[in-house]
């Protein structure tokens, strides 16, 4: 089952697309007109119609077919800077957004209403801006929040995953014992790039029998083709930018 | 009011983390619990509602897990206090000594206006050091005003209400004992 999130940009243009049929993975993107983001270093910043596909047993997790209004005013909270961590890359900084209280709260919500009602039991998130995501979406779904952190900073037995950085690795650690085989999760971190800590939570997570239902992120930097490390485990993100 | 209790039960104490003989208040146990966790936000939250804040700051990271729900439930903005290097664009930073040598904590100066009333969030206050270079960042660089700060757990010296660097502190609860099971 398919879902459309539809990205409308900052000037009158709409899209709209009706949602056809597509395998499980497949991306749609139309390449929406070029637009300039009022509070940003960089000369434009175009935005994707991106659509993400659910799990696969899970087909009433699509959101609403076509634009969601809400999303081209968190699009717009978002700070962009050009460059960082490395040239070419267009990072997304989402403190911006955070001073925004209705977007902020927009974008709780449209994570909550995806994921409320669906046998979440686990809300796991990514040290540090996961943390600011992921506990008012547990707490709103009735889920536990599992803190998933950088080496040493857990204070009782953990489990850790290894994973690969540009150079040398790192690790993600959890508390043995958080979570149950057989519970259904979600990931939340702010933004995915190369997708390299959050594909390593996943690993960590199904090492201990967990099912993740989905990875679920603010934002995608497509360039970084993190989708492709997470392989199999969904991907939902509000906001694409190239 | 059960819910304090509730909540010093959910916590978990580990001996000698970080190092010997510090009793560390896990809190990540009371995390596993939605209820308790609703709990923390809800007193929180009830306490802060009517008193015109208009930013929380939350100090990084665990700062970060309470701070957040509360400002989405009080309409607030979301500060993130940060460690050195992590934040984008200006930046104020504020040092403080540690036990060996010192530390520095940063905060974003953007969309900071001199009228906001802040409140500032930790899991726990132990020193006070970090909260009080949490209140420097405010009050002498960015010209706010905070109103209070507020933990989840705080050393016996700090419970119920007290100041800190002129500053009204409100603690949830004193920390939990060890019971002694192993981790």
């Amino acid at each position: 089952m398919q879902t459309i999130i539809a990205l409308a940009p900052l000037v009158s243009h709409r899209l709209c697309l009706a949602p056809p049929p597509f395998p499980r993975h497949r991306l749609l993107c139309r390449r929406a007109p070029s637009i300039r983001l009022p509070s940003h270093r960089s000369s434009t910043t175009s935005f994707r119609l991106l659509s993400s596909f659910a799990a696969s047993r899970d087909s009433e997790m699509a959101t609403e077919d076509g634009q969601d209004p809400r999303i081209p005013k968190i699009a717009s909270s978002i700070r962009v800077i050009p460059d960082f961590p490395k040239p070419g890359i267009m990072f997304h900084d989402i403190t911006t957004l955070l001073l925004d209280t209705e977007a902020f709260k927009d974008t709780i919500d449209l994570f909550v209403e995806r994921y409320k009602g669906k046998g979440i039991s686990v809300v796991a998130g990514v040290e540090a801006r996961g943390f600011i995501f992921g506990p008012p979406i547990a707490l709103a779904i009735g889920a536990k929040f599992v803190p998933m952190r950088k080496p040493k900073k857990l204070p009782g037995k953990v489990i850790s995953e290894e994973y690969s950085l540009e150079y040398g690795t790192d690790k993600i650690e959890m508390h043995v014992g958080a979570v149950e085989p057989g519970e259904r999760a979600i990931i939340i971190d702010d933004l995915i790039a190369t997708g390299g800590t959050l594909s390593a939570a996943v690993r960590l997570l199904e090492r201990v029998g967990v099912k993740i239902v989905e990875c679920a992120c603010v934002i995608e930097l497509p360039e970084c083709k993190g989708r492709e490390k997470l392989g199999e485990t969904p991907l939902f993100i509000l906001i694409s930018s190239a | 009011d059960p819910r304090p209790q509730a909540i010093s039960d959910a916590i978990r104490v580990i001996p000698h983390f970080p190092k010997t003989g510090i009793m560390f208040q896990d809190i990540t146990m009371l995390l596993l619990d939605p209820v308790a966790f609703k709990h923390v936000v809800d007193i929180f939250v009830d306490r802060y509602k009517h008193m015109n804040i208009s930013l929380v700051a939350g100090v990084e990271a665990r700062g970060f897990i309470f701070g957040s729900p509360i400002a989405l439930a009080i309409g607030a903005k979301f500060i993130p206090i940060r460690k050195p290097g992590k934040l984008h664009g200006r930046v104020i930073s504020e040092e403080y000594e540690l036990e060996y040598g010192s530390d520095r904590l940063e905060m974003s100066m953007e969309a900071v206006k001199s009228y906001e009333r802040a409140l500032v969030i930790d899991d726990l206050v132990a020193t006070g050091a970090t909260l009080s270079a949490s209140i420097s960042l405010w009050v002498t660089r960015a010209g706010a005003e905070v109103v209070e700060c507020a933990c989840l757990v705080g050393l016996p010296r700090f419970k119920g209400q007290c100041r800190l660097k002129g500053k009204p502190l409100y603690v949830l609860v004193e920390p939990s004992h060890f019971d002694g099971l192993t981790i």
